[in-house]
């Protein structure tokens, strides 16, 4: 083989690695019924494929291929052991005994293994920092380094909560299996906070340079598609929906120098019509199943903002009546602040005004910077100055985002006294 | 695979209880025992005497110390056990839902480590 066509094999294992390297570890999950061994046998495939791909060519079905090859090589792996242990010897007999059930690898439950993957990384006896973590790792295929510094975290923590998370599915025998139909609804809430919980580090990073991390908002959406494709439930549609159409701002809403653009100062051109238009059209989905929940209600508050053509055309009665609906079935002060600032587009700044200092005379929110920022916002609107640069001092002495200092310091600079 | 289900109530809560309402208790508390033995599911279950009359021995430099009251002060105590045989963790879960304090107080649900089945090297993971 030459040079050349040897590089394009190489190309295309990557290429592979890429795009099936998470569908290959969730069958060997299934198929050697251990995370680890399955993590080695996928890392054994894909360097006998680059061993092997390039001197009898790139096979047909190339996922086969690999979850063939990493069955062999745990089952090798698993005899070498034998010899310290005998119960790996056991396992082995019993794993090679299997490969006539080709039933087993082939058909109909092979998709289900991303399902049965994502809901064991999400089972509600793993701690929720774990799951998060396991989650970004297994089926996103994220590095510990990678997850550590989404959610600034030392590695080791993020590589210990893996281990442990490991340890329990094994050891309290944490099934590798869909949960059942009575126990889907609650389970199925699980899996879609983890994936509200990476895509909201992608939209607005907690921290760090930058103001999103589209890595991570790419990631959940992947996710998203892969649950509504074998999962069609309403509030799985509505969150796909409520990330389609806030990333579909995601170029409008940072300039060109790295700066914060609001809402109302963004360039609607610059928004994503497909974006929008997929996320619009499984918003209507989900609400005409009369199931929805809160996911689907924020996706409709996002769908208004995407169809206004400028944001003095915005119908925020609707916003108003949707937050209201929010609130009844979902409350939570940072609704309640979303909702005063669609209050104070409708009614004017004082009326909104009123709504958040309630929020913060009860003594929630205090430590979240954007209800400061909010506020002096609003007092800056009505010409109250002072008390605005209190406010947007407060907010600044609380986030750690560069991009969102940057924006609170021009703002300070820029009110007159 | 074997669980313990390890049932916590708050004694204040049973002992505020007027004696038709904890004979119900105890009453539902028999019947799921029952069921659960028919299904296969428990192997062993006792109801324990209140958290006053236990007593904690340890042993120290050989030397035997007995102390009165339980190994840890908690809101709830440790009030009885169901040993259950499950297919996985989510069978143990539908299992110890079932048992009536559940609902009052917590069922901490442990997988059995099979010590004897072990080798002697094994150690926890």
């Amino acid at each position: 083989m030459s040079d050349d066509a040897a590089e394009r094999v190489r190309e295309r294992v990557e290429a592979v690695y890429r795009s099936d390297s998470r569908r290959v570890l969730a069958t060997l999950i299934r198929l050697l019924g251990d995370f680890d061994l399955a993590e080695e046998a996928l890392h054994d495939a894909f360097a006998a494929a680059v061993e092997q791909w390039p001197r009898d060519g790139v096979p047909a079905n190339p996922w086969a291929w690999l979850v063939s090859a990493g069955r062999f090589k745990a089952i090798d792996r698993l005899r070498r052991r034998a010899r310290f242990d005998a119960s790996r010897a056991e396992l082995a007999e019993r794993l090679d005994a299997d490969t006539s059930d080709a039933a087993g690898w082939d058909g109909e439950g092979v998709e289900d293994d991303r399902l049965r993957l994502i809901f064991t990384c999400c089972h509600p006896a793993l701690p929720p920092d774990a799951q998060l973590a396991l989650t970004l790792r297994e089926v996103c295929g994220l590095t510990t380094e990678e997850i550590a510094r989404a959610f600034l975290t030392a590695p080791p923590t993020v590589a210990q909560r893996i281990v442990r998370a490991k340890t329990k599915i094994r050891d309290a025998r944490i099934p590798y299996e869909m949960p059942s139909r009575a126990d889907l609804p609650d389970r199925l809430d699980t899996v879609l906070h983890v994936v509200y919980l990476v895509f909201n580090e992608g939209y607005s990073a907690s921290s760090g340079a930058s103001l999103t991390r589209p890595d991570l908002s790419g990631e959940a959406i992947r996710l998203g598609r892969l649950l509504i494709e074998w999962l069609p439930e309403p509030e799985a549609m509505g969150l796909l929906a409520l990330m389609l159409l806030h990333e579909s701002r995601r170029v409008a809403r940072t300039s060109p120098a790295g700066e914060l653009v609001l809402l109302d100062d963004q360039d609607r051109s610059l928004w994503s019509r497909d974006q929008i238009a997929e996320g619009t059209a499984l918003v209507e989905r989900a609400l005409s199943s009369r199931r929805f929940g809160p996911y689907t209600l924020q996706a409709a508050i996002a769908a208004v903002h995407a169809e206004a053509p400028t944001a003095a055309a915005t119908d925020w009665a609707q916003i108003v009546g949707l937050y209201d609906v929010l609130t009844r079935t979902d409350p939570s002060p940072v609704v309640e602040l979303n909702r005063a600032a669609a209050v104070a587009m409708r009614d004017g700044p004082a009326a909104g005004l009123a709504l958040i200092d309630a929020i913060l005379a009860r003594g929630d929110l205090g430590a979240y910077h954007l209800a400061h920022s909010a506020r002096a916002d609003l007092c800056r609107r009505l010409g109250r100055t002072a008390e605005a640069r209190v406010s947007y001092q407060r907010a600044l002495s609380l986030t750690r985002q560069e991009p969102e200092r940057r924006f609170l310091v021009r703002r300070l600079s820029e009110l007159r006294d | 695979m074997k669980y313990l289900c390890l049932v916590y109530d708050d004694e204040k809560n049973l002992d505020a209880m007027s004696e038709s309402e904890f004979d119900g208790l105890v009453g539902e508390c028999l019947a799921v025992d029952e069921e659960l033995r028919k299904s296969g599911h428990v192997t062993a279950s006792e109801a324990l005497q209140p958290v006053h009359t236990a007593t904690t021995v340890r042993v120290r430099n050989s030397k035997v110390s007995v102390t009165d009251g339980p190994f840890a002060e908690t809101k709830e105590q440790l009030g009885g056990f169901f040993l259950i045989d499950a297919r996985d963790l989510n069978e143990a879960i539908q299992v110890a839902s079932r048992i009536p304090s559940a609902r009052l107080g917590s069922i901490e649900v442990r997988p059995v480590w099979e010590l004897r089945q072990q080798a002697p090297r094994a150690r926890r993971g």
